[in-house]
């Protein structure tokens, strides 16, 4: 299964050369290979004997990070999706991308992100969950930035980076508070130990992060804003990615964990209650949006509330319908995308006001897109999987809650129905705002015709889908539906999907749906004006804008306070910081000690080429002239070459000799460049700055000195140099021993280093300003 | 003898690290050359001063001066040279193309 689930990531890796053939052959076709075998694999799973079926593959086993796959209903019904879609996608993407577009790149996301997605519903791990999920997020990032000349695209790429990131992050923290009070980062021994969590003190903490993040994956009202942004994204991907699978990666979360929160209310009731708003908010704004796209992105963010809510209604009827609503609307939303794509390629425009009348034009795509929008709006006809689905919703939302709470209870079947109209008449909008009245001849440029067959070729199987179901529905719900369900409930839903139940609550909820729907369809122009109020400016996109202007700005002002581009104030920080932090260790764990024991004896000469460093390095600060400053640093260094000399290091006073030098000499090639030393002109207030600092750090060295000389913690490792140094290195030189031989590498690094200032200076002398060598 | 050189030490650090803040190219690296003679008498007093012979094996003789802090000297004495010729030789072309030396005139374009 680890095979499978890193197939296409594996894949990838060939994409490129593949995609250097892509004048002859288009990259896709190979690419559709993947997706198809991962579903063949996965399809022998599915039918009314599944069993979860589990595979362990170590990674690290000491952080308890593993890949634990467990392929259960629910999981299967996703890598169906996944590898499913996926197939079509690539197949759609064929025709939708020709050869002149950067192929290899997309289907490299692509790739990337069917592994991605593979993993984060297969893991059973918590963390290894987190890591595809994360990836899930990276891939969409690059894929809706795929056309990045387009400055739209980039700001939708980095909205939705930025949203799904941080629910990630939040969604991270609660994982990690999970597994430390249940001691097990397996979600199936995280609800073994449910009744520890949930006695937990964290527990209101633990919701809020775990729901941030799949608010924010599942673009859960208020972090919907950044879904219509991402539709800048090709259309293949905006059917894949952004409707039919990685948004619900964030309800897969809720429905993943809902048996580990399964008796704490306010998890359900807050999960409904933001499920119901998105339901609500999504219709209502899909009506007012012009671009195809809008309309179907704000319809994407309603279905997605709508099955959130369901997961959070909690019982067996709605948690049944929300899986197989999972699956109707992949069905109908993604071949409704795909359609989207065709008129957009088609006629050059996804401006609603500007189409229309194309039924006459496109007549197989609008049969596609009649079957998709009337099954979206749940129109009672025994053939569209959506009104199944829709009428277990009503059914769900009629029946009571698996949690208390008489107020919500009462409300939220006239919310659903409220929501349920404007759901009606956004899908009525879209199909007849496109292929219903009159064609405007003088908005299209290009006169549209019919698409080729290659690329009807997916909405067409998945609108078949939308009616298989339907005709179908007990196949499915044995086969996948009821195995998916009891994953998540514990049972399995019993009661038979038909489409005539008698006249009963739900049935009558979806006439009056029907009814008032038509009815505000075609008053839509005298309403309109509602829109004026509300939204109105209320806007979460202008918070996230404001946000992101804020965050930009104040980064960059505390920024520019410490990064000014002045030298003098660097090295203050940087000598500052390193003063005060091992001042402070020091004193604090008593560092500083003192002794004169064993200590060498002093005597004249020494002190005095002591004295005559001292007094040569002092005078360096008050020589206003270059030469002297020069020779005066020179004087240090061939008084510490003696000093060497008195300490019985002869390499050491050699080398110091030529290397002061020629140190020396250089320092004189340069001066001649150099202009004149200045007096000092500071104000006395940096002055003792400076001075502050240098004698600081001066005092904090000395003591460090000191300190490490007076005390006698460990032995000494260079006996074993003295001892080894004839027998082993074969030289008696032991210094010279230590650098070719112990440290050998050292002394090559040392030399490369050599090499690179070599280099360094050659460039800077040689190296012209571009104008000259121009 | 140990507790003089550590404070000789300290001595070439205030004096280098003053030299390092001031605005001019040359002070600055005359600074960084203080700087690292500092280093190195550091590190050579955290093996003790004057004890025994030499470190170059002979017969006859047991007590050697601990041979590692030279080893680790000789390394950065090497290093020390490199660093100190580019930076002079960075100083030599920033002061030609630039016409200046003062830092606080190198520091580029706010908000860049």
């Amino acid at each position: 299964m680890l095979f499978v689930v890193l197939l296409p990531l594996l894949f990838a890796f060939l994409v490129p050369f593949l995609g250097r053939a892509k004048k002859h052959i288009h990259t896709g076709i190979f690419v559709l290979l993947v997706p198809l075998i991962i579903f063949i694999y996965f399809i022998q799973f599915a039918g009314s004997n599944f069993q979860t079926v589990t595979k362990t593959y170590n990674w690290i086993p000491s952080l308890h990070i593993n890949f634990d796959f467990v392929l259960d209903g629910l999981s299967l019904l996703f890598v169906l999706l996944i590898s499913g879609i996926g197939a079509l996608v690539v197949l759609y993407s064929i025709f939708y991308l020709d050869t002149t577009e950067r192929l290899s790149h997309f289907y490299v996301y692509l790739l990337m992100f069917m592994t991605a997605m593979l993993g984060v519903v297969l893991s059973d791990n918590v963390f290894v969950l987190y890591t595809f999920w994360e990836f899930t997020s990276v891939s969409s990032f690059l894929l809706i930035g795929y056309w990045h000349f387009k400055e739209r695209s980039r700001y939708g790429a980095l909205k939705s980076l930025i949203i799904t990131i941080f629910g990630g992050m939040s969604m991270l923290g609660g994982l990690i508070l999970m597994s430390t009070i249940t001691g097990t980062t397996s979600i199936q021994g995280m609800i073994g130990e449910s009744s520890v969590l949930l006695e937990s003190s964290y527990m209101p903490l633990i919701i809020i992060l775990i729901l941030l993040g799949a608010f924010t994956k599942s673009a859960q009202f208020p972090f919907h804003i950044w879904l219509p942004d991402a539709m800048e994204a090709p259309t293949p991907v905006s059917a894949y990615l952004h409707s039919a699978t990685m948004v619900k990666a964030g309800i897969y979360l809720i429905a993943r964990f809902s048996p580990v929160f399964v008796t704490y209310d306010s998890f359900f009731i807050t999960v409904t209650v933001v499920g119901i708003l998105t339901l609500c908010w999504g219709s209502y704004m899909a009506v007012r949006q012009t671009d195809l796209k809008a309309i179907l992105a704000y319809s994407t963010i309603s279905q997605l509330g709508m099955i959130t809510a369901m997961f959070g209604f909690g019982t067996e009827v709605a948690i049944f319908a929300a899986v197989f609503h999972i699956l109707n609307h992949a069905t109908f939303k993604g071949s409704l995308f795909m359609v989207a794509g065709i008129i957009d390629v088609q006629t050059g425009t996804r401006d609603i006001r500007k189409l229309g009348g194309l039924f006459t034009f496109m007549p197989i795509a609008a049969t596609l897109a009649v079957l998709g929008t009337f099954s979206m709006a749940g129109v009672p006809l025994p053939f569209l999987n959506g009104f199944y689905s829709k009428e277990l919703f009503f059914d769900s939302a009629v029946q009571g809650m698996q949690w208390d709470s008489s107020l919500l209870t009462t409300l939220i079947p006239y919310v659903v129905v409220i929501g349920s109209i404007f759901t009606f008449v956004y899908s009525m909008y879209l199909f007849f705002g496109v292929f219903g009245g009159k064609k405007d001849s003088h908005a299209l440029t290009a006169e549209p015709k019919e698409a080729p067959i290659g690329m009807l070729l997916s909405p067409f199987i998945l609108v078949a889908g939308v009616v298989v179901i339907a005709l179908m529905p007990q196949f499915f719900n044995s086969a996948l539906l009821s195995h998916a369900s009891e994953a998540v409930f514990g049972s399995a839903f019993s009661e038979p999907i038909a489409f005539w139940h008698g006249l009963n609550t739900p049935f009558i909820m979806s006439l009056i749906v029907v009814a008032l729907g038509t009815v505000l369809v075609l008053t839509r122009k005298k309403w309109a004006a509602v829109y004026r109020a509300l939204p109105g400016k209320l806007s979460f996109n202008r918070v996230y804008d404001w946000m992101i202007r804020k965050m930009d700005s104040t980064s960059a002002s505390i920024t520019n306070t410490y990064m000014n581009g002045s030298l003098r104030l660097y090295l203050s920080i940087i000598i500052g910081a390193m003063f005060m932090l091992t001042f402070v260790f020091m004193y604090a764990t008593n560092g500083f000690t003192i002794s004169f024991d064993n200590v060498a004896p002093v005597t004249a000469l020494e002190m005095t080429i002591v004295m005559v460093i001292i007094i040569a390095a002092i005078a360096t600060l008050f020589m206003n002239h270059n030469v002297a400053a020069i020779l005066v640093l020179g004087i240090v260094g061939y008084s510490v070459a003696m000093l060497f000399v008195l300490y019985r290091a002869p390499d050491l006073a050699l080398t110091q000799l030529v290397i002061e030098t020629v140190t020396v000499a250089l320092f004189l090639l340069c001066f001649y460049h150099f202009p004149k030393l200045k007096k000092r002109t500071e104000s006395v207030r940096t002055k003792s700055m400076n001075l502050f600092i240098s004698i600081g750090f001066g005092t904090l060295m000395a003591m460090i000195g000191i300190a490490a000389h007076s005390t006698d913690w460990f032995d000494k490792i260079s006996d074993y140099f003295i001892e080894t140094s004839l027998p082993e290195g074969g030289g008696s030189n032991i210094v010279n021993v230590i650098l070719v031989d112990m440290r050998g590498v050292d002394t090559l690094f040392e030399i490369t280093v050599l090499g690179i200032a070599g280099l360094a200076i050659y460039s800077l002398v040689k190296l012209k300003k571009n104008k000259e060598a121009k | 003898m140990e507790i003089i050189i550590s404070i000789l030490a300290g001595v070439l650090f205030a004096v280098g690290i003053y030299n390092m803040l001031q605005k001019q190219l040359l002070r600055i690296a005359i600074g960084t050359g203080l700087v690292s003679h500092a280093a190195h008498l550091f590190i050579l007093t955290m093996g003790e001063l004057k004890r025994g012979a030499p470190p170059i094996i002979k017969e006859g003789i047991t007590e050697y001066t601990d041979p590692l802090p030279q080893a680790l000297i000789l390394t950065s004495i090497v290093i020390s040279f490199g660093v100190t010729s580019v930076v002079l030789v960075l100083a030599y072309r920033t002061i030609t193309e630039n016409d200046t030396d003062n830092m606080e005139q190198l520091r580029g374009n706010k908000y860049e």
